[in-house]
């Protein structure tokens, strides 16, 4: 028999490679000089992130697959890259002072964080059930290591082990739900089982439902929100800054492909589920988030929130749904990162605290962080004009134009009980009796609460390209 | 006839002792049982004509997962009646759980159709006249390498992740270092001392 094979294209995947191949060689760069090269290593880590966001902006636009079929190049895998290499490459700059603590410094932090990068491109890019599951695995796994790395720290282990064993949970189910639609489709390829998935059947649903629970984990939607409050709060802050921001795009981004390219025939029926997912967590992001007196515990149920809100743009169906995914998506990473370098930047000279009233009177120790963190809470509440607004106009339209009037009723009454607890901020930092001062915010910290302070201030002026791209990007998938 | 027979060996045996696993009391006949019930697993793939996932099956669970499992039981100290001590208080909600979950086994099993378009959707079709090792050799660094290198990817991540998480460097630990052990000298070692007799040093 003659299996002359020809080489896959590579060049689709060309990001992953200088991901994966960059990680191996820092890998080795840090096991031959230790830990007092984690800086050189987490700034070789921003640069190859770097490298491979421009190679992807520079990619041609239009579709393309390799692997046969496994890997698929589109605007929307594009678009949804760049977003995850931006989270992650500032994610990566945040940490710097985390990295620079010595008992602290370890190289493999960055490292892991170009690996778990890979893992969601490849996500992001997955054509079928099994790079679906490798991605999702590739980047899981790193994030459960991450969050466990301040090893000697009780919390920090404690929210490595419970994202873990969750984690293993929902992979389960995710494989469990696989392996019954590759029963019912015969093929694990998105367009072969659009095909199969025509004829229907109860173990396609049975199939579908578990696929979509295990997608419903890694963006922590309820009910399967349950690890987000702990692990956040556990692990340590850069690092919950990282968690907040690229794996819930990438994970978001597999979820709109998966629903919209391989379900299509059976819309109903993931329809009623992302419904239900998209209320429940809009309403418990809402109602629990108002009792929280630490902030990152405050921001894992404003996440959870938001993923609610993004899910009524899948919830329609339609392309300007998944259009106001994206952008909601965009919007909701600058916001995330923005008031995480806030609360990275929350440390007094005995040490780092994270508590809301640690907060109060920040408007008089530091009006402009004051000013911006504001900025960002009402944007985080969607008070126009400030962009947060845009990200819930564009779902909200989107699921009144496809008749879905009670979701964007309950998504629009959710968001103004959640603009309580974000207001509620903006009072303690105003209004009540100072605190002791935070120590100087450090350079990076600063850049980025500025830039992101400014795209959430000034997005209204010129809304045209984030919109464009967006639009471009969710027709290639339709 | 025969291969029936077989099947119904296998798969009995296999059930049984896939039952006594978690029925015995002794964690080491656990054990057993598991590798029991793995063989018979493997005798089932060979029924099948999967010759190397059965091979696969024995060589990796049989050989090397369940005498891990082995060594584990054996060393740890746990005492097993004590764990399951108070298990049978739960026993209502998992008799609860398992029906709900027979029910939708039967729900999904007995309604099952097999696609119309499935035929027709098979990635790879099954190969005639080569073995099963060759038919994977002939896939997996061609139509697969993708998944190959990904799957590589998730075993460096967590081979880094073990040792990030778990190697401690301690102080004081002598390492041997063949360099300082080579660039000893004689010298600067060994006394040499003239020992009279019958006084000693």
């Amino acid at each position: 028999m003659n299996h002359a094979a020809e080489l896959p294209a590579l060049f689709p995947a060309m990001p992953e490679i200088i991901l994966a191949v960059g990680a191996m060689v820092l890998i080795l760069m840090g096991a031959f000089r230790g830990n007092q090269s984690t800086g050189a290593v987490a700034g070789f880590a921003v640069m190859l992130l770097i490298a491979a966001g421009v190679v992807v902006a520079v990619m041609p636009s239009e579709t393309s697959t390799t692997f046969g079929g496994s890997f698929v190049l589109d605007p929307f895998a594009r678009f949804f890259k760049l977003l995850v290499l931006v989270g992650s490459a500032v994610a990566v700059v945040m940490s710097s002072e985390f990295l620079s603590t010595p008992d602290r410094a370890r190289f493999e932090y960055p490292v892991l964080i170009v690996l778990s990068t890979t893992g969601m491109l490849m996500l992001i890019s997955a054509g079928d059930l099994i790079a679906l599951y490798l991605g999702l695995e590739l980047m899981s796994l790193s994030l459960y290591v991450v969050a466990a790395i301040d090893r000697d720290r009780l919390k920090s282990t404690e929210a490595g082990l419970k994202y873990f064993v969750l984690g293993a949970l929902s992979s389960g189910m995710l494989l469990y739900g696989a392996s019954l639609v590759y029963g019912s489709t015969g093929t694990v390829t998105f367009a072969g089982i659009a095909q199969g998935a025509a004829a229907g059947g109860i173990g396609l649903t049975f199939g579908l439902v578990f696929l979509l629970a295990g997608l419903c984990f890694k963006i922590s939607a309820v009910p399967f929100h349950m690890w987000t409050p702990d692990v956040y709060e556990g692990a340590p802050t850069p690092i919950t800054a990282f968690f907040a921001a690229a794996p819930k795009v990438a994970a978001m981004a597999v979820f709109v492909r998966v629903a919209t390219t391989a379900f299509p025939t059976v819309g109903v029926q993931w329809q009623q589920i992302v419904v239900f997912v998209s209320i429940a967590s809009m309403t418990l992001g809402s109602f629990a988030a108002i009792g929280q007196t630490n902030i990152k515990r405050l921001m894992a149920y404003s996440s959870i929130g938001h993923m609610g809100f993004a899910l009524i743009g899948l919830a329609s169906g339609t392309v300007e749904g998944v259009q106001g995914v994206m952008i909601y998506m965009t919007i909701y990473v600058a916001m995330t990162l923005g008031t995480f370098a806030c609360i990275i930047a929350m440390k007094r000279e005995e040490g780092p605290v994270e508590n809301i009233a640690d907060l109060a009177g920040l408007a008089r120790t530091k009006p402009g962080v004051a000013f911006l963190l504001a900025m960002l809470m009402f944007s985080l509440a969607g008070i126009p004009p400030l962009a947060g607004f845009f990200a819930k106009f564009y779902v909200f339209l989107a699921a009144v134009n496809a008749g879905l009037y009670a979701l964007a009723v309950i998504g629009v009454v959710t968001s103004v009980v959640g603009a309580y607890y974000y207001l509620a901020i903006v009072k303690v930092m105003y209004f009540d009796e100072p605190a002791p001062a935070f120590v100087p915010m450090r350079g990076e910290l600063g850049v980025v609460l500025a830039v992101t302070g400014l795209f959430v201030l000034l997005f209204f002026v010129w809304p045209a390209p984030l919109v464009d791209a967006a639009s471009t990007a969710a027709k290639s998938l339709f | 006839m025969i291969p029936a027979l077989f099947f119904y060996l296998f798969a009995g045996v296999c059930v049984a002792s896939a039952l006594m696993v978690v029925a015995s009391r002794n964690p080491v006949h656990s054990v057993l049982f598991l590798i029991l019930a793995f063989v018979n697993a493997a005798g089932l793939f060979i029924l099948m004509g999967a010759e190397f996932l059965a091979m696969i099956l024995v060589v990796v669970y049989v050989g090397a997962v369940a005498v891990l499992f082995l060594f584990v039981v054996m060393m740890l100290d746990v005492d097993f009646v004590q764990l399951r001590h108070g298990a049978m208080q739960y026993l209502p909600v998992g008799t609860l759980i398992g029906l709900v979950l027979l029910v939708e086994l039967l729900l999904v099993t007995g309604a099952w159709v097999i696609g119309p378009g499935v035929q027709k959707t098979v990635a790879l079709p099954i190969p005639t006249g080569v073995s099963n090792a060759q038919a994977l050799g002939l896939v997996l660094y061609t139509r697969y390498v993708y998944f190959f290198q990904a799957a590589g990817l998730v075993l460096l991540v967590s081979m880094i992740g073990a040792i990030v998480l778990t190697l401690r460097h301690k102080p004081g630990v002598r390492r041997q270092v063949i360099s300082d052990q080579l660039a000893r000298r004689k010298e600067a070692i060994i006394e040499l001392r003239n020992v009279r007799p019958g006084q000693g040093l």
